[in-house]
């Protein structure tokens, strides 16, 4: 069948299977940042934007996007690096495969949550598992984040 | 080695950012699946209901037929040459009891035929037309039975064992041993004070985010080139090499980034089944393993079952250790004969005073998937049971267990028989226990508190060590080469899976030739082209190849050195570009490097929980950690290490549960059954780090990977026990344990 | 996975309706458990464009498109001060925010899993399900009807007065429940419904001797309340608990709800 969406802001029309997966769509169309870490929508990994909010691309039909706006962290490079420095800073970034659906779910935290405490943001992300960093390390990065956010510094 | 000044360095010991860091936070691709063409075969393999059986037919025509299958192989396609999938230095430990696919069908999942084909649903839809008759055998499912037992798993004449660990496969023994020292069992009837108790840990998934996957292809000159998530790139070669039955020379592996390991890549999970395919079809493949495949036919931990006798005299100094450790290394014997070894060997050392220890082990064949090598390996199962032994010691002769500790701890400069002979070069373990105490504030909190309405909270210690490398075989490679305009390449065969060796080993060649980090570029492994490296496992990369890497920049500085006295007056970048022209002197060094010690790093680990008692839920408040590593390279890669490493502990003493069913089946096949800490799991985590000095490595360093994650079981357990009274000896210790045996008592 | 063979994107319920009659053919909800069977489906169906993603709140009731996702159930303020933060409560600990952004309330629902938080929740609350065909049936009803070829198109809560609380246990706090306990007390009914036993949600009415306490005596109530409850719960063993246990956990996770209705004001 043929879709037509908007992958990071451009018109994307493609002919897929019906049950063609949003994350295997968008790994065939360059946006490689998309991960799959299981099969049972439990890790994170594959976190897209869909209208603006974070879904698991590995459970939803890419057919169901059409129409529809789709974000990756392909489009959102700046915010990605800027967020990310702070990742870097901590080391937490470690073996690398789950930031990508991390970054995306912190950017839509900072969209639809106002100042989040600890409890809040942890509740927020306690989607996106991290085997590597033990979750410590990312959280520092995340408060570090909110603070330059808030121009703290 | 001279001591070096820690005070004046720019790199060394410094927070560098990871020089990977910033591709992997944009999500760059940069990962296996990411790098290979969509031009190749899709590889998967059809797997074994039954736990035990023997093939008698399998039909593949109807498979074959399907739309787009390049292959469908059986174990009559297979090179009879039995292998290991352990990546260990030859000649392995480890028995060479495998083919790729075998007649004989040993635990649920096991492979039975690999399928090759255009995409995901052609392959899939050729796996359900093969038609296997299976002669269904009777499994052997529980380890404790397995010794001796007429059900035999590795009856063929073919299996053999290349190393002296006591294997014999007509006794379903894959290792089995005695070291000892004194008479133990005077030294215990002497002592004042015994306990005895059995401690059972399960084999628990390394759950890496990135799952097991490799891509073969043939190269421009015909020979098999590899891409592979691994940790291991030269067993890699050397093991397919067996398993394929083809020359080592026709084989290539590179290691492209890896979405961690934990000691799950250390074993050839996923690399055989591609590889086969390419060789039988000349074409590009890629075999992917499913989170499924991961959870069910991978490598997990050895399930042990340790029995500890400890016994002190009236001022509970700790006069003998006994340990029998009885490993389920499950269908095939990858790391079984050398993971038991650290239950005891990383256990026993820690107790300078005893005067006598015995530690006997058995590892054991069953019907279980094959275990394989996870961080803390075997160590981690020991200390749970000594260290909870010790602390059950502490309670019976009424004694803080931070004070039995710090009267009977290892310390510097003492020869510890049960560690191989080796002397205690470095060791700041009462530094670490001494701090720790202060951050948890252990004199207030110790033993527990009752906070009203059901809740009470508790606290608990542990201390453990590790090694550094396998003294006397790791080795670790290291070639610099200056370049162009004074830049340098640093090639190396140790593989960073995430923790950020590249820039460690970089940082120390910056230090080394005072040059800025940025002028160092490090090459991933290729096996073609990189200096030899065992690999990244055992805790070896920093220790090791850090010392490789520092006695290659100091060679490549002499040369550069002798270039320069028959050329004075040149800088470093005129040097760089003359030596490119009209010059036999090679500024480029490879230096290789063995250790014959492994310094143990040390570390404490003190425990906060709060148990609600009516339902059993236990909420971890605070985790302390301190840390002697040695030097720390770079302490903020170190400090992940440290609470990536304890969280995966944690998940081990609470929430990691490992359940077969009657038939051998593995039920926690997804992360929707098996459950890894979230976020929201864990309290407060603090980490410091007390410095010892190891003149041995690098910079003075130690190492840091695995020792972090053999803290929480026993540390929770004891938290759980002063909270509540009940002692837990298996792991995990759940919600419904502790409400149902409050309920009980 | 799951084998699709066509995906419809409805025009219609009628349309939808009638797809739906064949049993090959599936409605689509969040399909994450949809995804995960091993099946071939002819036509999935989306009712994207036929069935409201949107809560409306009326005076007398709250209308909840099956179509809308748990999070905006989970954010939702009216929802939240009707049941003074219980539908919040249990729907937060369900894996994550992505996966309550495309789980359907519609889907929970339909699925009516033993594990499911949704329907012990909804079930302690005035709730209906409006279907295409069958009308609007009581949760309750619905709860024990046989899976059919009907369609959802709302969930009606009506505001009854009542004070409700959520509590459950959970190995990790993103699990499903060990056992799920959703308490509300009515002017004319106290009733307690108990999750992932691991069976369906079931509900248990107050007796009499209950019924007769003033809310006065909060802990006697509270206790006699869960008494009662561990006297007629059904539970049994899965990989997260036993029977036994559960049992046990029913009866606590009763009294503490109970409690945090009559002490707390209910606040979840």
């Amino acid at each position: 069948m043929l879709i037509k969406l908007w992958l990071n802001g451009e018109v994307v029309r493609d002919h897929i299977d019906p049950d063609t997966l949003l994350l295997d769509f968008v790994r065939k169309h360059g946006c490689a940042s998309v991960k799959r870490g299981c099969e049972t929508a439990n890790c994170g990994l594959c976190t897209v934007l869909l209208e603006g909010k974070p879904v698991l691309s590995c459970s939803t039909l890419a057919a169901r996007a059409e129409g529809m706006h789709v974000v990756t962290l392909e489009g959102l490079q700046d915010e990605a690096r800027e967020f990310g420095e702070f990742l870097a800073d901590q080391g937490a970034d470690q073996c690398g495969f789950c930031n990508p659906g991390f970054i995306m779910n912190i950017l839509a935290m900072m969209e639809e949550l106002d100042d989040p405490d600890d409890e809040e943001v942890k509740e927020y992300l306690a989607g996106n598992l991290c085997r590597c960093s033990g979750f410590v390390g990312q959280m520092r990065s995340i408060q570090a984040y909110m603070k330059y956010k808030k121009g703290g510094a | 080695m001279e001591r070096m000044n820690l005070e004046n360095l720019n790199y060394v010991n410094r927070p560098v950012r990871k020089k990977d860091a910033m591709s992997l936070v944009t999500g760059q691709p940069v990962y296996m699946d990411d790098i290979v063409g969509s031009n190749c075969l899709i590889v998967k393999v059809l797997r074994s209901p039954h736990a035990h059986a023997l093939i008698r037919k399998i039909n593949t025509e109807k498979a074959l037929k399907v739309a787009g299958i390049a292959c469908v192989l059986t174990y009559k396609d297979m090179p009879q040459t039995r292998f290991t999938m352990a990546g260990q230095s030859y000649p392995e430990p480890s028995p060479y009891d495998r083919l790729i696919l075998d007649q004989r069908i040993r635990f649920v999942g096991d492979a039975v035929a690999i399928v090759a084909g255009k995409d995901e649903k052609s392959v899939d839809q050729a796996l359900k037309r093969i038609k296997v008759d299976y002669e269904v055998l009777e499994p052997l499912l529980d380890f404790h039975t397995a010794k001796d037992n007429p059900i035999l798993i590795h009856p063929e004449e073919d299996w053999k064992s290349l190393a002296p660990v006591g294997a014999d496969n007509q006794r379903n023994l894959c290792a089995s041993g005695l070291e000892k020292d004194g008479d133990v069992d005077a030294v215990l009837d002497s002592c004042e004070y015994v306990v005895e108790g059995t401690y059972h840990t399960k084999a628990c998934q390394q759950a890496m985010m990135e799952t097991f996957r490799t891509y073969t292809e043939l190269d421009a000159y015909g020979r098999l080139k590899v891409v592979s998530s691994t940790q291991i790139p030269f067993h890699v070669r050397r093991i397919l090499s067996t398993a394929l039955d083809i020359p080592k020379s026709q084989i290539r592996v590179c290691k492209p980034r890896i979405g961690g390991g934990f000691g799950a890549k250390q074993t050839v999970v996923a690399e055989v089944y591609p590889a086969i395919v390419t060789m039988k079809t000349g074409k590009p493949a890629k075999m992917i393993f499913s989170r499924y495949e991961s959870q069910i036919a991978s490598s997990p931990r050895h399930e042990m079952e340790v029995k500890v006798r400890l016994g002190s005299d009236k001022d509970g100094i700790i006069k003998a250790i006994d340990v029998y450790t009885l490993s389920n290394t499950g269908a095939f014997g990858e790391h079984g004969p050398t993971t038991v070894g650290l239950s005891g060997h990383k256990t026993i050392p820690l107790y300078g005073k005893a005067e006598a220890f015995s530690f006997r082990y058995d590892v054991v064949y069953t019907n279980h998937m094959s275990a394989g090598a996870y961080r803390g390996y075997g160590a981690t199962q020991g200390l749970f049971a000594v260290e909870s032994a010790v602390n059950e010691l502490a309670a019976k002769i009424n004694m803080d267990p931070v004070t039995i500790r710090e009267i009977n701890m290892v310390k510097e400069g003492q020869v510890m028989p049960a560690y191989y002979g080796e002397t205690n070069t470095s060791c700041a373990l009462d530094r670490c226990m001494a701090r720790a105490k202060e951050m948890m504030g252990w004199n207030q909190k110790y033993p527990a508190k009752d906070m009203g309405d059901g809740k009470v909270r508790g606290v608990g210690v542990a201390m453990c060590m590790q090694g550094s490398g396998i003294s006397g075989l790791d080795v670790g490679s290291a070639t610099i080469k200056l370049n162009d305009d004074g830049f340098y390449t640093l090639s190396i065969g140790a593989t960073d899976m995430g923790t950020g060796c590249d820039t460690i080993l970089a940082q120390i060649a910056a230090e080394e030739l005072d040059c800025p980090i940025d002028d160092i570029a490090v090459h991933g492994v290729d096996t073609d082209t990189s200096p030899y490296d065992c690999g990244s496992y055992a805790s070896s990369t920093t220790y090791v190849t850090g010392q490789a890497v520092v006695n290659a920049c100091r060679k490549l500085k002499e040369r550069i050195g002798q270039y320069e006295a028959e050329h004075p007056g040149m800088s470093l970048k005129d040097i760089a570009n003359s030596s490119m022209c009209g010059n036999t002197l090679a500024l480029e060094v490879t230096e290789m490097h063995s250790s014959p010690v492994s310094p143990p790093p040390f570390m404490v680990g003190m425990a906060e929980v709060e148990v609600d008692k009516e339902t059993g839920n236990v909420e971890l408040i605070d985790y302390v950690a301190v840390v002697d590593c040695g030097t720390p390279v770079n302490p903020n890669l170190a400090r992940v290490q440290v609470e990536g490493g304890l969280v995966q502990g944690i998940g081990m003493a609470l929430h990691e549960n490992i359940q077969y069913n009657d038939l051998g089946q593995m039920r926690n096949n997804s992360f929707m059954q098996y459950k890894l800490p979230t976020r929201q799991d864990i309290g407060d985590i603090r980490v410091e780090f007390e410095n010892s000095y190891e003149e041995s490595g690098p910079y003075g360093a130690k190492s840091i990977g695995e020792i972090v994650i053999n803290t929480p079981s026993p540390a929770i357990a004891q938290a759980i026990y002063h909270a509540t009274g009940l002692q837990f000896r298996e792991l995990p210790i759940t919600p419904e344990k502790i409400a149902m045996g409050l309920l009980e008592s | 996975m799951i084998t699709i063979r066509k995906y419809v994107r409805a025009e219609s319920l009628e349309q939808a309706y009638e797809l739906n009659q064949k049993r090959t053919n599936r409605i689509l909800g969040g399909m994450l458990w949809m995804k995960m069977s091993s099946n071939t489906v002819q036509n999935v169906i989306d009712l994207t464009d036929v069935v409201s993603a949107a809560i409306i709140e009326e005076e007398d009731s709250f209308v909840i498109g099956a179509m809308t996702c748990l999070r905006a159930l989970e954010t939702h303020e009216g929802l939240n001060r009707y049941t003074d933060g219980a539908v919040k409560e249990s729907l937060r600990h369900i894996v994550g925010v992505q996966f309550r952004n495309v789980a359907t309330v519609g889907g929970s629902v339909y699925g009516r899993f033993g594990f499911s938080d949704v329907l012990t929740m909804l079930l302690a609350l005035d709730t209906y399900v409006e279907l295409y065909r069958g009308g609007v049936v009581p949760l309750e009803t619905y709860a024990e009807m046989p899976y059919d070829t009907d369609i959802i198109v709302n969930i009606i809560i009506k505001k009854t007065a009542m004070k409700t609380a959520y509590v459950s246990s959970r190995n990790t706090k993103t699990d499903f429940p060990v056992l799920a306990c959703a308490v509300s007390f009515r002017n004319d009914e106290k009733r307690v419904v108990i999750g992932a036993r691991p069976q369906k949600a079931m509900v248990i009415q107050a007796e009499d001797d209950v019924m007769k306490l003033s809310e006065e005596e909060a802990e006697s109530l509270s206790e006699l309340l869960a008494a009662q409850v561990y006297n007629q719960v059904k539970t049994s063993s899965n990989m997260r608990g036993s029977g036994e246990y559960r049992r046990h956990l029913a009866k606590v996770l009763t009294k503490r709800a109970c409690m945090q209705i009559l002490k707390e004001g209910g606040k979840n």
